[in-house]
């Protein structure tokens, strides 16, 4: 009976302070601090084949990190399903890693929550400065004109990735340089017997990343420059059209793929079923599924007319990740420390290696592990070709819309009903209204 | 057992013969989907559905422990799934107990208030129960938030109405005079429970718990927000499968039954207690 | 769940009360017992359902953005916007809520009703006993007991455009179907969803019905039969009467279960539903977490609330009085 009564004692004076807390909400809003200057938490996104092949890559660096300074690093892999909500959560409750990865498309959304460290002048020098990275990859990092929320750690574009037995067998010579090269290639593929090209579906950031780059070519914008959402101009309808119409009309991306969102479209081209990929940095990927570095060959993502560059020749977003920390860690001199340590020119060589990516520290980049052909296309990309995503506060939420809206035109098409000019309008423009105002 | 003192018209038995066949096809189905699927290569589960496999092999039930830490996550929910069935059926006794034995102000307050909470939409409270935790976590340095403790707490409480609403029926249907000669003979009111009620409940104790058990065994959304890397349970840490390169499908009905297994083992094994319990608690 | 209002007739006295000076324990203390006994209970209601429902409701006042999720307290009083919006239903969000509750509401309708149809007719046929009646029982209560995630991605491979079951069996070895459909994407993403809510809700339904066959007292069907009745007409007339209360309840249960079922649709579809199967609590998930307004999200999700309050107030008057008027 005592034990009860001393329970129920505790339990009220938990609820109450839940209670009081409650009507006081939040977190702590502290800035950071160096309580804990021995240990780290840091979560990494998932770059690799698997969680476990990360854990492989990373583990022995942070090793490495341990030696140099004392510092144990906690490693935690986030699979990208998850990455977002948990970061949501730590920004919420205030805890959360002391250093993290981030997609560099979110660096605008996550700035404007507070929750990371700006990296002003002062944050850069204690990482060797801002001039050590690249522009293009600098550009993704936040809202231009204020402190970068991230810094760069590893960047990637999309390329066109082929079959060259295929290509042979259906008695094409290169690869195509534009869409109409690309539809009639088609033709020639599925004659020979194979599928054309692959698509996620029903994956919301693959769409994205792909309607922004048509939206690019066909020289429009999803946002303002004043960064008011604007997705129903004719020109943006025109282009989600003709990504979708990849299937709708031209069947070259076949209609299951309107329902893959995990990755099925790499697996595909890996079994040799599929002719042509769009993906990025894809080769690490390719490897661990069994395809031989020499079965496919790498070409920049086809244009509407002429050569890929800027205005409307870009073909690719500046993908890529970028490493922040978060502003309420418990070590901040620790954590801008690890943070040197990733962006070093020497572990730079070896993670970018890894994941087939390309170092955003430009004196990285020279090493000749990335001077292979199909590095260069890469690299190419997004020195002259890529265009980083809006860097709006709203950027995620544009991805969770528009994204459901290509998803939804995707399954239309593989459905059979027609995609019209007014019906992607309609999914734009409730796309658009979901969006917050502001 | 039935009742009718007559034979049943054959109409009546072709009808269930076609009825009872056509729902076990329904309801079996997905199982052996779910068993072939587990011992075919992945060639199998990647290309065109095949009902039999090429070849039958134990592989996926080995990767399936390397590919995700899948022993960890198993653990993970045996504890809280297993302290959350405790906690909850110890405080569903006491509740219920209560309820059935006594009047007191505030008694009809208390079940509708603790059985309409069976109402609220989880979404509801998917945040503000996280924000509490943290909030709690930071005044009082109880880790609520991320921990297994934290995950206890939710679920036990998500079974409870329930629990607390079939052992009140149960408990009602102990004849009383049994406790009051407990009582009579010197037991505290806590005697009479311990020694007489639950002793005579036990079915619908059994039925509680198994309730509470699947309960906290599946439960996906909160899990989802309030764990980490190592509190995660299975209900999530399945999710790993799907989030590589390419869909193990046979890796992922593999650890589907690994992971069914237990409960729906126990489950079986406990259904004629939760039958009893039914009938004679929640359903009288 | 408010189920004590079905249990009736009121309780007598108990014990406690009826012995009261006879105790030998104080007073207070007799006094004081049942509150003790109740109080774990209620303080874990308190802290995991009641407060944080209390903060639910503050926030849907709140202009909860993702520009103050980091300190919510500061987060700015938005009156009523929130429901505004929410209930707009010119506007594209509130006429995507409206479509999704109705896709939720018919949705539930057919589900429930499936459910305990076929849940039903189940524990009717193995009322009497057969040769295996034992082992299918348990067979039928697979479903029920299968942790969700494992079943439902158990669909989810079956539902496979290329690669499923589904469409294997509908296209290629029954050719029903002119080409493989899609059950996860598009419109028959609903009747995919309705086909695993109920496959596994069903067993639920039977569990509950058999165990409130047991209770029908065996005389009523002897005198029945005396009377020349068969056994249809036994079913009809004593069997489905007999289930009344039983039913008053189960069909309640099942529905609040399906209406705010959030597990189901989510391992089914992911974060972003088809909209022909976009039930309500991942709607509201998807309005929240998704596209961080944690406002809008509270505010549809207090709006919910009051629905199911109103529903369930509403049934349980309708059902209780039409019980009395059958008693009377």
């Amino acid at each position: 009976m005592r034990s009860i009564r001393a329970a129920a004692v505790g339990a009220v004076t938990l609820s109450l302070a839940l209670a009081a807390t409650a009507c006081g909400g939040g977190s702590s809003t502290g800035g950071g601090s160096d309580d804990s200057p021995r240990t780290l938490t840091y979560w990494a996104s998932n770059q690799g084949a698997s969680v476990a092949m990360d854990k492989k890559v990373l583990q022995p660096e942070l090793d490495k990190f341990e030696k140099q300074t004392g510092i144990k690093v906690e490693l935690e892999v986030v699979p990208w399903s998850d990455l977002l909500n948990r970061i949501l959560t730590a920004t919420t409750s205030g805890q959360g890693p002391d250093v993290l990865n981030i997609g560099n498309t979110w660096s605008a959304s996550l700035q404007a929550t507070g929750a990371l460290l700006p990296w002003d002048e002062q944050n850069f020098a204690k990482i060797g400065g801002r001039d050590r990275f690249a522009e293009t990859a600098l550009g993704s990092t936040g809202v231009p004109g204020k402190d970068p929320a991230a810094v760069p750690l590893y960047s990637m574009a999309y390329a066109l990735y082929y079959n060259k037995k295929i290509f042979a067998d259906a008695g094409i010579s290169k690869p195509p340089a534009t869409w109409d090269e690309l539809i009639a290639d088609g033709k020639k593929i599925k004659a020979a017997g194979a599928s054309v090209l692959g698509a996620e579906g029903a994956n919301l950031s693959e769409n994205i990343h792909h309607v922004f780059v048509f939206a690019k070519q066909h020289g429009a914008d999803f946002f303002t420059a004043d960064g008011k959402p604007d997705f129903t101009s004719p020109k943006v309808v025109e282009a989600v059209k003709s990504y979708v119409d990849l299937m709708a009309e031209h069947e070259v991306i076949p209609a299951g793929d309107a329902e893959y969102a995990q990755n099925q479209s790499v697996s595909d081209f890996a079994k040799g079923k599929q002719a042509m990929l769009l993906w990025q940095s894809a080769a690490a990927n390719l490897k661990s599924q069994g395809m031989s570095e020499d079965a496919y060959g790498i070409a920049p993502v086809p244009v509407i007319s002429g050569k890929p560059g800027s205005g409307t020749q870009v073909n690719s977003a500046v993908m890529g990740i970028n490493i922040a920390v978060f502003k309420n860690t418990d070590n901040l001199d620790g954590a801008t420390k690890f943070v040197k340590f990733m962006t070093s020119d020497a572990e730079q060589k070896i993670l970018n290696t890894a994941y087939s990516s390309i170092p955003p520290v430009t004196s990285a980049q020279d090493d000749p592990a990335f001077g292979t052909p199909a590095t260069a296309v890469l690299k190419n990309t997004l020195a002259t070709s890529a265009a980083a995503l809006p860097q709006v506060p709203s950027e995620s939420q544009f991805e969770t819309t528009v994204g459901t809206a290509v998803k939804e035109l995707f399954a239309d098409a593989a459905a059979g009903r027609a995609v019209t000019t007014d019906s992607v309008r309609a999914k734009l423009e409730k796309a658009q209204q979901q969006m917050p105002a502001a | 057992m039935r009742n009718s003192p007559m034979a049943p018209p054959r109409s009546f038995l072709w009808t269930r013969r076609v009825f009872l066949t056509l729902l076990a096809g329904f309801v079996l189905t997905p199982v052996y989907v779910m068993v072939s699927s587990s011992l075919k290569p992945l060639a199998d589960v990647t290309g065109r559905f095949r009902w039999l496999p090429s070849e039958l092999t134990v592989r996926p039930y080995i990767d399936i422990w390397s590919t995700v830490p899948l022993a960890k996550y198993f653990v993970n929910s045996l504890i809280v799934a297993g302290a959350a069935t405790v906690c909850s059926v110890v405080i569903a006794v006491f509740a219920a107990y209560a309820v059935s034995r006594y009047d007191f102000p505030g008694k009809r307050v208390f079940t509708v208030t603790v059985l309409s909470t069976q109402m609220l939409p989880g979404i509801l409270f998917l945040l503000p129960l996280f924000l509490s935790y943290v909030n709690i976590g930071n005044l009082t340095g109880i880790a609520l938030f991320g921990s297994r403790g934290g995950l206890i707490l939710t679920y036990l409480t998500f079974s409870l109405p329930f629990s607390i609403w079939m052992l009140i029926g149960y408990f009602d249907s102990v004849p009383r005079d049994l406790d009051e000669a407990a009582l009579v003979d010197g037991c505290g009111p806590l005697g009479a429970l311990f020694r007489i009620v639950v002793p005579a409940a036990v079915p619908g104790i059994v039925a509680v718990a198994v309730y509470a058990f699947m309960t906290a065994w599946g439960e996906v959304l909160f899990a989802s927000v309030m764990t980490n890397d190592t509190t995660r349970t299975l209900a999530v840490g399945l999710q790993g499968y799907s989030t590589l390169y390419d869909v193990y499908w046979n890796q992922i009905m593999a650890a589907s039954l690994v992971v069914s297994v237990p409960v729906v083992a126990g489950f079986l094994l406990m259904q004629r207690y939760l039958v009893a319990g039914l009938t004679a608690g929640a359903v009288k | 769940m408010t189920t004590t209002a079905l249990k009736e007739p009121v309780r007598e006295t108990s014990p406690g009360a009826a012995r009261g000076p006879r105790r030998r324990t104080g007073r207070i203390r007799r006094l004081s017992l049942p509150y003790l006994l109740l109080l774990p209970a209620l303080l874990l209601e308190l802290l995991v359902h009641l407060v944080p429902m209390a903060i639910g409701v503050v926030m849907s006042f709140k202009e909860l953005t993702q520009f103050y999720i980091r300190d919510w307290g500061t987060a700015p009083w938005s009156g009523l916007d929130n429901y505004r919006v929410s209930v707009d239903f010119d506007a594209p969000v509130g006429k995507a809520l409206l479509q999704s509750f109705g896709v939720t509401v018919g949705f539930t309708l057919l589900s429930v009703g499936l459910c305990w149809l076929i849940g039903t007719a189940a524990a009717v046929c193995m009322q009497d006993a057969f040769r295996g009646r034992g082992l299918l029982r348990a067979l039928f209560l697979v479903p029920y007991a299968l942790p969700v995630y494992a079943a439902v991605i158990t669909w989810v491979f079956m539902f496979q455009h290329d690669n499923g079951l589904v469409n294997h069996v509908l296209h290629d070895q029954l050719h029903l179907t002119d080409k493989p459909s899609f059950w996860l994407i598009g419109d028959n993403s609903f009747y995919a969803l309705l086909t695993v809510s109920v496959w596994k809700g069903w067993p639920f339904a039977f569990l509950i019905v058999t165990a409130g066959l047991q209770n029908i007292p065996r005389e009523l069907y002897e005198a029945a039969a005396l009377d020349g009745a068969g056994m249809w007409q036994q079913i009809r007339r004593i069997t489905l009467p007999s289930l009344r209360p039983v039913n008053q309840v189960l069909v309640l249960v099942l529905f609040l279960w399906t209406f705010n079922d959030f597990n189901t649709p989510y391992v089914l579809f992911g974060k972003a539903a088809p909209e022909a199967a976009d039930l309500i609590s991942v709607h509201i998930y998807q309005s929240s977490f998704v596209t961080w307004n944690f406002g809008t999200g509270s505010a549809m999700s207090v709006l919910l609330l009051l629905f199911l309050l109103v529903v369930t107030g509403g049934y349980l008057l309708l059902t209780s009085r039409g019980r009395r008027a059958a008693d009377a």
